[in-house]
């Protein structure tokens, strides 16, 4: 049976987006709202386990221009938690390969009445475009190399949870940070939150202009394991890659592999994450990827929530017995 | 014996170093006397143009513009392109060859001669190809090119990527004193990118095409020109270290010339930040600094002219992902605007320079008997009102395409009449 919280009843105030398109341009009071709200959520929800139909009769399309399993995984089965059905399209069966534009797409979806659209694309911008051109909620799920709001979310939110207050934290992002969304989503929101963030990878990977936004740049893993509390280790996007960054994948993992010697080295406390999938060997290995400090799978957990909080603020939602009622944008200025 | 007198105007043609209120007789589409009212030659006319208030000068000539006929009608036609010019008070344009087929033949010459004669707007001058097809392999025809009519060679949209082909480009043309027209890049530079690299490519995550691309090439051609004594033309200088190399080689007497467009002068990759198609041409729009070099390289004169670069692209074609969308920005209709905008009411130069830049220096750099208004001269004239306030709208465009950033921009200065061998064939009231 649904369960329900009475927690749910309530939209917060401080909520006033149609989208979620970035982080960048949240401000610290809004990425609190998300994380809360997906903490409300988790815990209405028996840790993600359970059914609360607040988005009962809602449709959520998951438009995917680019491969992706978890993520769409994750979409589908939060939307479902929350009672909304759920369609599926991907760019290999529309009518993208017959030239349509993915403009046209998304409109042609928006007259089959959906309530929110969940974009994955390979181009930086391209959630941003359609929000220009569509009335309903565009959910930015990974534009190329430029962000991944909910997997931001989603990994803050899986640190909040082990430490509490981000203030003061250092968390190191490592790897392939020129072409990770999820680098650039993190960074804005633990920014944001009062982190101190450490970029740390090869010069090809991370630019030493990232200093001008406030966070330190490092090429030395070795240098900066025993001052972070959190390592978030991103996976090497070969695919996005005009010319191979680094000699060889063995140099790279010499290099920058979190592999149990480094972690030796590290905090007691040190919370791992890694965003899948993950390249074991590459980035981690096997046996750090399956420590006690890993929060891999807590992460996997953590995206149900923040996709249920986020699904529901850009739904308007207002509880089971409103929801129908409502405008679905009523609050949005 | 059709007799045009334009009267009261403040006539600015640096060719012949006038700068001040005259009036100006055209007879049977010559210039036959400029000179101050009442003088001698100035007599009765058919037809009077009031020009108090306005500037007067030799027709503007547009040396990058991309006519997209034959092959990409849905973009633009030499019909089209030549309207939207003369509504921008250019009386010339030269056309640039990355056609479909390119322009590397007599006939392909021929064809736009006559497509461009029968619009019957403004002249067109042909820019040929450098290479056959444009496959940057071997030398076009270049001596038939010139027989046709052509009057300057480039590959543009790519560079001539073979440097031992640009060389012996720069050294063909010497015996027809032909300028080469390049498009500087390095293209594994560049690769894949869509916009400047630097801090906002960074934020945005879109692939960045560096300063360096650009800069390397410029390099490689200036040595190339002082080791031939060729004549290399610079395109669209989009940044400041262009700019210094240009200043340096011209210090050293290379024959090297210039030009930068008005988007360049204006804009910056912050403009990315909203991902609009609009703003992705190339070379693509780079940093507050590279803007400042450009406005300091067209005073001090290192980069000579103006030019458009006038891409036009279907709306359709524009209306795609970032990286999917083609290069290029309108051009024709907004940059006197701009340019007076940006260069002359800021202070950064004067009337003079500016004719200078957009009539006298590409004119002559083209060879052609174009940008003054000497006794003699064919009557290519430009009417402009420096303090005519306008908003853009691109909606109102003669161009077929609308691919301009600067919709809804206000801007002060607009071509109000434009005169094409002595006849009238814009005015702004008739709009």
């Amino acid at each position: 049976m649904p369960s329900r919280s009475a927690d749910i009843d309530t939209f917060p105030d401080g909520w006033r987006h149609r989208h979620l398109l970035d982080l960048e341009r949240l401000s610290p009071d809004e990425i609190r709202l998300l994380l809360d709200t997906a903490a409300r959520f988790k815990q209405a929800t028996d840790g993600c386990r359970r059914k609360i139909a607040v988005l009962t009769g809602r449709t959520i399309v998951n438009l995917f221009f680019e491969n992706s399993t978890r993520t769409r995984t994750s979409f589908s089965l939060a939307a479902r938690r929350l009672g909304a059905d759920v369609v599926d399209f991907t760019a290999s069966s529309s009518s993208l390969s017959k030239g349509e534009s993915f403009i046209d797409t998304a409109r042609n979806l928006e007259a089959m009445g959906v309530d929110a659209v969940v974009v994955r694309h390979a181009t930086p911008g391209t959630p941003h475009l359609l929000a220009q051109h569509l009335d309903v909620g565009v959910i930015n799920a990974g534009d190329g190399p430029h962000e991944h709001p909910t997997q931001g979310l989603l990994d803050i939110f899986s640190i909040r949870e082990q430490r509490g207050d981000l203030a003061g934290a250092t968390v190191g992002l490592v790897g392939d940070i020129a072409h990770s969304r999820t680098a650039r989503s993190n960074l804005w929101g633990l920014v944001k939150l009062g982190a101190k963030v450490i970029l740390c990878g090869p010069p090809t990977l991370v630019s030493p202009r990232w200093r001008e936004v406030g966070v330190e740049v490092s090429h030395d893993l070795d240098a900066i394991i025993p001052r972070c509390d959190v390592l978030n280790l991103l996976r090497i996007q070969f695919e996005r890659q005009n010319t191979r960054p680094f000699p060889s994948v063995r140099e790279y993992a010499h290099l920058y592999a979190m592999t149990r010697d480094r972690l030796k080295r590290a905090k007691r406390d040190l919370l791992i994450l890694a965003p899948g999938p993950i390249n074991r060997g590459v980035e981690v290995t096997a046996e750090v990827a399956d420590c006690p400090q890993s929060l891999i799978l807590d992460q996997v957990t953590n995206g149900l929530a923040v996709r249920m909080g986020v699904l529901w603020l850009l739904c308007g939602g207002r509880g089971v017995d409103s929801a129908a009622a409502a405008p679905s944008h009523a609050r949005v200025v | 014996m059709a007799t045009l007198l334009i009267r009261g105007g403040r006539v600015v043609d640096p060719a012949q170093g006038l700068d001040g209120v005259n009036d100006v007789l055209v007879r049977d589409g010559l210039v036959v006397a400029v000179g101050p009212e009442g003088a001698q030659a100035i007599g009765r006319a058919d037809e009077t143009i009031d020009a108090t208030g306005l500037v007067v000068c030799p027709g503007l000539v547009d040396m990058h513009v991309h006519l997209r006929e034959p092959g990409r009608e849905e973009d633009e036609t030499i019909e089209t392109g030549t309207r939207a010019a003369l509504a921008g008070g250019f009386t010339s344009v030269a056309c640039i060859p990355n056609t479909e087929p390119p322009i590397d033949t007599q006939s392909t010459v021929e064809f736009i001669h006559q497509k461009a004669a029968r619009a019957d707007n403004c002249n067109v001058f042909v820019v040929g190809c450098v290479s056959r097809n444009r496959e940057g392999k071997e030398l076009a025809d270049i001596g038939q090119l010139v027989e046709a009519g052509a009057v300057a060679f480039s590959d543009d949209g790519a560079p001539v990527y073979d440097a031992e082909l640009m060389r012996r480009a720069l050294e063909y043309c010497r015996m027809f004193d032909k300028p080469i027209l390049a498009h500087e890049e390095v293209l594994e530079l560049s690769r894949g990118g869509v916009m400047h690299e630097g801090m906002v490519s960074l934020l945005l995550g879109l692939t960045g095409m560096p300063a360096a691309a650009e800069e390397v090439m410029i390099g490689r051609d200036i040595a190339l020109a002082e080791v031939t004594c060729g004549r290399l033309h610079v395109m669209h200088v989009s940044t400041a270290g262009g700019v210094a190399l240009i200043r340096a080689a011209k210090a050293r007497g290379a024959r090297v010339t210039a030009e930068a467009c008005p988007h360049h002068f204006t804009l910056t990759d912050e403009c990315l930040r909203g991902f609009d198609s609009n703003f992705k041409m190339s070379p693509p729009l780079r940093t507050a600094d590279d803007v400042e070099a450009i406005l300091a390289g067209l005073a001090d004169g290192t980069l000579d002219c103006i030019a458009t670069d006038h891409a036009p692209h279907a709306r359709e074609k524009k209306m795609l992902e970032l990286d999917r969308a083609p290069f290029g920005i309108l051009g024709l209709e907004t940059a006197v605007g701009l340019s007076v905008t940006r260069l002359v009411n800021t202070g950064r130069i004067g009337w003079p320079r500016l004719v200078e830049a957009m009539s006298t220096l590409p004119a002559r750099i083209l060879g052609i008997n174009r940008g003054t208004l000497r006794p003699g001269a064919i009557a290519d004239i430009t009417l402009i009102d420096p303090a005519l306030t306008w908003q853009v709208d691109v909606e109102r465009f003669r161009s077929k395409s609308v691919n301009s950033p600067f919709h809804g921009w206000t801007l002060t200065g607009r071509a109000v009449a434009t005169i094409v061998g002595g006849r009238i064939k814009h005015r702004l009231d008739a709009s």
